[in-house]
């Protein structure tokens, strides 16, 4: 069963799997915003457009744990430093020879030097990717490169975290500590942040690199480096043996998927109104794992349905009954890794649909040991014929 | 010099704290392999339990009052010993093996925990305990008959939300009928203050500084648990056990040692441990639904520093973590290089707690480039990596 | 230069005072097949680790091709071209054995090459052939989680020689097997034999009978106890008495 699906997944033609990027993508971008605002639910587009976000840290955070085995608890940072470098940007289009206006709170005269650079709009935008991603190789490198992993490496990550946390929040003659930058106000190309159009910019935006961000992924994992990916995720020091230092991988896929958290928190900042240090708590960078963990780990879609999936009940249950929810997550960490290790997705992969059938009480008829699909017996049949 | 020295006490003093709190998640890490990520929680609960034990003690005036301390000790530590015990029978114990799931369901525990604390009132009690009757003594009912198995997925079907319909149900009838006292959370998300008994209050004089004599007591409680763990581990037949169980579990088995209960016994002490880290971190500030959080990263970094094959790295890491973060914080070291203006600077910007850690971090990451596993390794040839 | 394709002296490794090897002294020439027996907790295991860069050594070194491998990490002396078997085979379960074949054959195995690099026309065939030569062709494109223990064996062997290594290192290759398959893999290995050296740690006897054409070398206690053909070794009075024991089956 699990062989003919898997047979029928690798076998269907890239052409299909193209058409059906796209045909979402046109779902997504065109359909949605139309259903919902019929609904009269216009504000969830603008919700809908930062869960497109988040799917894009999903799917960094998918290509590092589900794929290769690293399980970071810091993606927040990332996230958060992507959000800065866009945000820094916004906060300095003013007239000439003005500052953001929590500067002059502080009685800070002069712009700090490292914010100069993000008077230019192509630096900031190469900083929301490669910033996070120097920091995210830098980190990777010296962690990876003493054999540190497993817990161990998710412990530092989780620490790192906090350290960036304490930082931003006590510099706020640097980066107005705790109440981060508002966006929302800003002007880019000279029109509010904050308006519908650029909103809605914004939303077409996070669909485009959704899909870009899903064509890497999707072209990393798919090749030889995917399977390597896998090889160093089950045994990694067999993969030494065989001649590869897995530090240069983890190190390359560790910094891909912390430029597409890079991405994704500038995306996010442009669309709720602003970043804060908020985003790197604790309990977020945990979230993002188990929005992989909930859609399936090692599948690119599942990634993103589980990143929108959790989000919408998030944002459901939180405005219904605001106490249930962090019972609602905790019993939703327990139940995946529990009940559903492989998530949503790896459930209907391999069993779902057996499942529900015995459940109805139509058991599926067993051949003894599944005679018709042994390879040993189809390689004679096909000989034979020869 | 006196400055230093002084710097080098309160250092220890936080050191302890941190030991403290992070001996039992060592235990738990080194012996089990499990990283509790719910621990911090266990603390808050440790707390809690003192704060309801002082509570408790509050109306019978001052000679036992003074006493609370010990049984709130007792207390905390059987409170959390017992959930450690539910969370590792219930959850933990069909994760071995998968040390990063574990972190993850731990995780969903913690977060179950800080809500709980926060929202627990009698109605939520009685709708809890009326579910755990119903749910769970079905179950064991129809667990006798013959054809369990066969059924067992259509009576979870039917029996979760029904059970929890009727518990839910019977809950806020409960509620509607006596309202306030049965809605109103017993703690609620403020935090709740402790009060230290009259003889902990105060501090003894030393120069011109004081030491409180609450953070004496937590360095002598912290000195008695690391003997109590020690003489434990290394003197006693289930300590054997534990001990025989983590170098090798299979041969353990086989020679007859319950390596489950042990798993479990383990894992009940570290919480208990976790618990009495509570009852000492409630005397140092206001306890609130998120306290555990707020140790949690330490605790951590303190288990990784020391690495996992002996107690005393656990010990060191601890007390050099909270000496340097205490030198760092407080600049103590500003006066030695003032004469460096470049230095001075440095030193002075990481002068206060959150910059201190930003730089402790540092210190650890670079420590880890001369010794990855920690600074008591467990040695030998190892079957991976 | 010397023409000897692996030269160990003086090598002494201890884990916290206990050592497991002590003062080995070891050499072969290119193209030998080399049989090491010895009992258990003899240190043959920790040999291998050694050599492979798992271990570093306290004292003394080794040298393959006249090259001193202390401070070469697992990787490093891979490229160099030592292939390692694990005792218990050790292969990647998740991926099939073509991909299996397909990693340990890639020839650059730097970070952007392996992502970047176009696979070689003739990589194909030579799994194909791999794939023969190891009798998985039937099973080439299953998960190896799905395939049997002796399966998993032939084809860690098969991802050794994927590789094309100059050195195989071979850790008791036919554990588990059944007498069939054990005859299979001493075949297997004599042929490779021909082209490559070639060492072999072992405990079945009847299987070490079958492809020690060469030296055998006991090791006992972390050194080498003696050296020698297979019937000298057997006859050896201190290799019966710590290793074979006194047992009359043993005579032929």
């Amino acid at each position: 069963m699990l062989r003919a699906i898997k047979g029928q997944i690798q076998k269907r033609p890239r052409l299909f799997e193209g058409i059906g990027v796209v045909a979402i993508a046109l779902l997504i971008l065109f359909a949605a915003p139309a259903i919902l605002t019929a609904m009269g639910q216009e504000f969830r587009v603008n919700m809908l457009g930062r869960f497109l976000a988040l799917a894009i840290v999903a799917l960094g955070i998918d290509l590092i744990w589900g794929y290769t085995g690293i399980l970071s608890l810091g993606h927040g940072l990332f996230f958060t430093l992507g959000g800065y470098a866009l945000a820094m940007h916004l906060k300095l289009q003013l007239p000439e020879g003005e500052l953001p206006e929590f500067f002059t709170l502080y009685g800070v005269k002069e712009l700090p030097w490292f914010w100069k650079p993000f008077h230019s709009f192509p630096f900031s935008l190469a900083a929301t990717i490669f910033v996070p991603m120097l920091i995210a190789a830098l980190l990777g490198y010296l962690v990876f490169r003493n054999r540190i992993r497993g817990v161990y490496f998710s412990i530092l990550t989780q620490a790192a975290l906090i350290v960036f946390f304490n930082f931003f929040n006590s510099q706020q003659k640097l980066i107005n500590g705790t109440n981060g930058l508002k966006t929302d106000t800003a002007k880019i190309f000279d029109v509010y942040v904050g308006s519908d159009d650029v909103q809605r910019i914004l939303y077409i935006l996070s669909v485009v690199f959704l899909i870009l961000a899903y064509c890497l992924s999707r072209w990393l994992t798919s090749g030889r480096l995917g399977r390597l990916l896998i090889a160093i995720r089950d045994d990694e020091s067999r993969v030494r043996f065989s001649g590869y230092d897995p530090t240069g991988f983890k190190v390359l896929v560790f910094a891909v998927s912390a430029g597409l958290a890079g991405i994704a928190g500038a995306l996010y900042a442009a669309q709720s109104g602003g970043i804060s240090p908020k985003t790197m708590d604790i309990a977020f960078s945990i979230e993002m794992v188990i929005w992989v963990a909930v859609g399936g780990r090692a599948s690119l879609v599942g990634a993103i349905l589980g990143a929108i999936l959790v989000n919408f009940s998030k944002s459901i249950l939180s405005e219904q009954f605001p106490q249930v929810w962090l019972f609602f997550l905790g019993g939703l960490f327990l139940t995946v890794v529990t009940v559903l290790p492989d998530g949503f997705v790896g459930w209907l992969r391999t069993q779902g649909v057996d499942q529900v059938r015995s459940l109805l009480g139509r058991r599926r008829l067993l051949t003894y040991p599944s005679l018709a699909e042994d390879p040993e017996v189809e390689y004679e049949r096909q000989n034979l014929r020869n | 010099m006196t400055a230093l020295l002084n710097g080098l006490f309160d250092g220890i003093s936080i050191g302890s704290v941190l030991l403290l709190a992070a001996l039992g998640l060592a235990i738990v890490f080194g012996l089990m392999g499990v990283i509790n990520m719910a621990h911090g929680e266990l603390m808050m609960m440790g707390a809690y339990t003192t704060f309801v034990v002082q509570n408790i003690f509050k109306p019978l005036g001052a000679p036992w009052f003074g006493l609370y301390i010990i049984v709130a000790l007792v207390a905390a530590f059987f409170v959390t010993a017992i959930m450690g015990l539910i969370l590792e029978r219930g959850v933990i114990r069909y994760l071995y093996g998968r040390p990063l799931e574990t972190l993850l369901a731990t995780w969903g525990v913690s977060l179950i925990l800080q809500q709980f604390v926060r929202s627990v009132s009698w109605m939520l009690v009685i709708g809890l305990s009326l579910f755990c009757v119903l749910f769970f003594g079905t179950m064991t009912l129809l667990a006798r008959r013959r054809n369990f198995q066969r059924i067992r997925n259509w009576v979870l079907v039917i029996l979760l939300p029904l059970s929890t319909g009727i518990a839910w149900n019977v809950a806020t009838w409960v509620g509607g009928i006596y309202k306030l006292p049965v809605t109103q959370p017993w703690f609620g998300a403020q935090n709740v203050d402790v009060t230290a008994p009259g003889w902990l209050r105060g501090g003894l004089k030393l120069g011109a500084s004081q030491v409180p004599y609450t953070r004496l007591f937590i360095l002598g409680l912290t000195i008695v648990c690391i003997l109590g763990v020690y003489t434990f581990l290394h003197r006693s037949a289930w300590g054997l056990r534990i001990r025989a169980v983590t170098q090798n579990r299979e041969m353990s088995a086989c020679l007859g040692i319950p390596t489950q209960t042990v798993d479990a016994l383990t894992f009940a002490i570290g919480s208990g441990l976790a618990g009495i880290a509570g009852c000492a971190v409630s005397f140092l500030g206001s306890v609130g639904p998120n306290t555990g959080q707020n140790y949690i990263v330490d605790t951590f970094m303190v288990v990784v520093v020391g690495g996992v094959g002996k107690l005393v790295g656990s010990i060191v890491a601890a007390l050099a973590i909270g000496i340097a973060n205490y030198i760092i914080g407080t600049n103590a070291l500003g006066p030695f290089v003032a004469s460096v203006p470049f230095l001075a600077d440095f030193f002075a910007f990481f002068a206060n707690a959150s910059m201190a850690k930003v730089m402790v971090f540092a210190l650890i990451i670079s420590f880890l480039q001369f010794k990855p596993a920690g600074m008591f390794p467990q040695k030998g040839r190892t079957v991976d990596a | 230069m010397s023409a000897k394709i692996l030269e160990i002296e003086d090598l002494t490794v201890s884990f916290d005072g206990f050592k497991a090897l002590n003062q080995l002294n070891f050499s072969m020439e290119p193209g030998e097949l080399r049989v090491i027996i010895g009992p258990n907790g003899a240190g043959k295991t920790t040999f291998l680790d050694v050599i492979t860069g798992k271990v570093q050594p306290t004292i003394g070194s080794a040298r393959f091709k006249g090259k001193n491998l202390k401070a070469l990490s697992e990787h490093q002396i891979c490229r160099l071209g030592i292939g390692r078997k694990f005792q218990t085979p050790r292969i990647f379960l998740k991926l099939t054995p073509r991909e299996n074949l397909s990693l340990s054959g890639n020839r650059y195995k730097g970070v952007f090459s392996t992502l970047l690099n176009k696979r070689p026309t003739g990589e194909q065939q030579t799994i194909s052939g791999l794939l023969e030569t190891v009798g998985l062709t039937p099973k080439a494109d299953i998960p190896a989680e799905l395939l049997s223990h002796g399966e998993k064996q032939r084809l860690e062997i098969g991802m050794l020689v994927a590789q094309s290594p100059d050195l195989l290192l071979v850790d008791e290759p036919v554990a588990g097997l059944t007498d069939e398959e054990t005859e299979n893999v001493g075949n297997l290995l004599l042929t490779l034999a021909e082209s490559h050296s070639i060492i072999v740690i072992e405990h079945d006897m009847e299987f070490v009978r079958q492809i020690a054409r060469q030296q055998v070398t006991v090791l006992h206690q972390g050194s080498v106890l003696c050296e020698g053909k297979m019937n000298d070794v057997q006859n050896d009075p201190r290799v019966i008495e710590v290793y074979l024991g006194e047992a009359p089956s043993m005579d032929e």
